[in-house]
């Protein structure tokens, strides 16, 4: 038996499977297709303020290029290319790690040989070589700081121009930030501040060397090496990360982020980061990416993993910028992500919310495992795609307690030559009696060159639990462009506002700061996409 | 202001206007009627600049200006304003957003500042008082479940806003009750002023009655077949449109 209560089989058999009972007649479904409709939200008088924020930024906003695509000329130590036992080795040794992640990584890459690539998801993705990539790479005199002076001033540029503050004593808005640039965390702020009250933030191998009883217990628990094609790759040679743990009944006093850009050329970023809110905790946890632009393709193969105990709840967000390739699909990054939650104790709580706007492919479906009674699950997402991009991305909820929730709100907006798709499951198992889901997913396509598909999948195994699933697809009406032009709104302002006020559910989740990075970068990604 | 000559324009290759003549003064109320298909629609979304329809013969100007090549945006922010006869939804959109984008255009057009967010709302509620619309449209998206009464005073209200200096309202009384229809006439008349012209496009005379036009022209077939003063809506409505064809020579 595993840890968690439930075999590693289990786990394995939470793949998308065939089971899919659409119209199962014991089960309460309800389907409704094609129903088009958008949520009015109401807009107090007050939220103006934060409105004319926004909509000062897409004002300023004019350029339509990538513009995190600079490459920081910065020294790097990495280790040879390709994979092998050697080489998973070699990594754990440069890390100083102990045996039991030795162990760990081994087993992951034994298990991974004997795995093939996914292919059933909605993508064309050619062939990765994976004995061309450096799997290990560190800026030159990284390996530790003391104090932030001690950061190479080179370094601490690239993330002022990512807008990642450094320097504490700048940084107002009180977001703790871990940043991982390549293979290794840069900088954690906050630290101390934060463990005042017991929480620990700091980079994985910080961790691995210093809570080794927490990682030998969670590591893997919810992920486990063998899941998946990349989560097992992952775990073989998996660099650097975040980890995060908030103690018994501690709100955690401000946003946790961590911001990864993959920097050095032909390699790929393999991050692993963990979240454990124990009993009656809190956090809120941020992720953002960037890459430089190149013209070949970088794979980032990451896995997350959230541990909620009793009542505790945590909200994960991510911004994802990877760099999408240009406007003829050459370059980007291939986004294959693990991502799982898994509400252990009754009454908790996890909640994704993701705004994906970069890679040139997507591959990518946070779930939660609702294991404790009356847990609740949420998903809200906002995958773009312009161009050449394919995203194929989604949710799993896994009802395994009694009286569980799980929320979906999936909005897709397909642009240019690319193709979108949701695929989601929601499994009810026998267990999980009085359960409920209701999934919402909405599609918007600019232009008649894109594509945009929902796959959704339901197993329902007991007769009280409801599943709803609603699903919308709509295109920006010429008539609407008019509409708005007659009032003298041009019709790049008027897809703007269109698109703003489409995504405004899932944005509007997202932290403040947060918020208005991912207008902003909805402004840029759909730039040049009217016409 | 408006000067319209031998305009002529068409949908798919298929004429609908088959050259119109009008010419509207600054602080005048013209009525364009007309039976279904004579091109009334086609008029007011070839003057705001809809793409949909070619225009393949004729001028207009506009205060000096050939209104034609303007985009659509440009008349709009110059000052001309179409009341929709079906007025869009926009999903997502709340109509305050969506009026201080408008709005901020219209002044930034006029080498103004935008208005502040208190500013703004201050607007807004003046103009919803004057024009008689209920606050809670405003909080909602642009037009989305409104009644077809709501969308036809919520056009109105944008009116309102926007102090067009020629506004176009194209069967704006269709499918409004008759207390709606006051409400909306009472809402044009508030904002009438010296300088600014409306061309009100309607079907029946009762309209009239409560915006009282300067002229009337009978759109029939693509071409203006009688013009003017506000008698000849009295004598439509006794007669019908069969005496229009009648006079033509046509059974």
């Amino acid at each position: 038996m595993h840890p968690l209560g439930f075999t590693c089989g289990e786990i394995a058999s939470l793949s998308w499977g065939k089971q899919i009972d659409l119209l199962g007649k014991n089960h309460k479904i309800k389907i409704k297709k094609n129903k088009i409709k958008t949520a009015s939200k109401q807009v107090p008088e007050s939220a103006i303020d934060m409105e004319n924020e926004n909509d000062n930024i897409i004002n300023e906003v004019t350029q339509g290029e990538y513009k995190y695509g600079f490459v920081t000329d910065i020294e790097s130590d990495s280790i040879p290319k390709g994979i092998n036992e050697d080489i998973v080795r070699l990594i754990s040794e440069k890390k100083n790690e102990p045996a039991f992640m030795l162990d760990f990584r081994l087993k992951a890459y034994r298990k991974w040989l004997t795995m093939e690539m996914p292919r059933w998801a909605h993508l064309k993705i050619p062939e990765i070589n994976y004995h061309d990539i450096i799997y290990y790479s560190i800026p030159r005199q990284a390996a530790k700081y003391k104090s932030i002076d001690e950061v190479d001033p080179v370094l601490k540029d690239t993330f002022n121009k990512l807008g990642i503050p450094l320097e504490e004593q700048k940084h107002l808005a009180g977001v703790a930030v871990d940043a991982v640039m390549d293979s290794i965390s840069v900088k954690t702020t906050f630290k101390e501040t934060l463990a005042e009250s017991g929480i620990i933030f700091c980079s994985m191998s910080e961790a691995i060397k210093e809570h080794p009883d927490l990682i030998k217990k969670y590591l893997g628990s919810v992920v486990p090496y063998g899941d998946n094609y990349f989560a097992a790759l992952n775990s073989a040679v998996f660099s650097d990360g975040s980890f995060v743990y908030i103690p018994k009944g501690i709100r955690c006093p401000m946003e946790l982020s961590t911001y990864f850009r993959i920097n050095a050329a032909n390699t790929g970023q393999f991050e692993r980061t963990l979240i454990i809110a124990d009993d009656e905790s809190y956090v809120s946890y941020l992720e953002g990416c960037t890459a430089p632009r190149r013209d070949e393709n970088q794979l980032h193969a990451a896995v997350v993993e959230i541990i909620a105990l009793e009542h505790a709840e945590v909200k994960y967000s991510t911004v994802q910028n990877w760099y999408p390739g240009d406007k003829n699909g050459k370059g980007g990054i291939y986004n294959f992500v693990t991502k799982r939650g898994i509400c252990k104790g009754d009454n908790s709580k996890i909640s994704w919310t993701q705004v994906e706007t970069g890679s040139a492919i997507t591959w990518k479906y946070p779930g939660c495992i609702l294991k404790g009674n009356n847990s609740t699950g949420e998903f809200f997402s906002v995958a773009v795609t312009n161009n050449y991009q394919q995203a194929d991305t989604g949710t799993k909820m896994i009802h395994l307690g009694a009286n569980t929730k799980s929320r979906i709100l999936s909005k897709g907006i397909s642009a240019g030559r690319s193709n979108n798709s949701y695929r989601g499951l929601v499994k009810m198992t026998k267990n999980a009696e009085n359960s409920r889901n209701f999934s919402q997913c909405d599609s918007l396509l600019l232009g008649d060159k894109c594509g945009a598909h929902t796959f959704p999948y339901i197993d329902v195994q007991n007769k009280t639990s409801i599943v709803e699933h609603e699903a919308t697809t709509s295109k920006i009406g010429e008539d609407q462009i008019f509409y708005c032009n007659q009032r003298g709104i041009s019709t790049e302002d008027a897809v703007g506002l269109i698109v703003n006020g489409y995504v405004k559910e899932v944005i509007n989740r997202l932290p403040m700061e947060f918020a208005v990075e991912a207008q902003k970068l909805l402004q840029i990604s759909l730039e040049g996409s009217v016409g | 202001m408006l000067t319209i000559k031998n305009l002529k324009a068409g949908i798919n290759g298929k004429e609908i206007l088959k050259g119109i003549d009008i010419f509207v003064k600054e602080g005048e109320v013209h009525a364009i009627m007309g039976p279904n298909g004579s091109g009334k629609s086609t008029l007011a979304a070839v003057l705001a600049g809809r793409e949909l329809f070619k225009v393949t013969e004729g001028e207009v100007s506009y205060f000096g200006k050939n209104l034609l090549e303007m985009k659509p945006e440009n008349r709009a922010r110059a000052g001309i304003f179409l009341g929709f006869q079906y007025p869009i939804e926009i999903p997502g959109v709340s109509m305050v957003n969506f009026m201080r984008a408008a709005v901020n255009e219209h002044r930034k057009f006029r080498g103004l500042n935008p208005l502040s967010s208190s500013d703004f709302l201050k607007l807004m509620r003046e103009k919803k008082e004057l024009v008689e619309i209920d606050s809670k449209l405003t909080n909602r998206s642009v037009n989305e479940g409104f009644s077809g009464g709501e969308k036809k005073k919520n056009e109105i209200f944008q009116m309102a806003m926007l102090e067009p200096k020629l506004a176009i309202l194209d069967e704006t009384d269709s499918g409004l009750d008759i207390d709606a229809l006051r409400v909306v006439a009472n809402g044009v008349n508030k904002l009438k002023t010296k300088e600014n012209s409306t061309i009100v496009i309607t079907h029946y005379q009762r309209l009239l009655d409560y915006i009282v036009p300067d002229f009337v022209h009978v759109l029939y077939k693509g071409r203006i077949v009688k013009s003017a003063g506000k008698e000849l809506a009295f004598e439509l409505e006794e007669k019908g449109y069969d005496w229009i064809k009648k006079e033509l020579g046509e059974e």
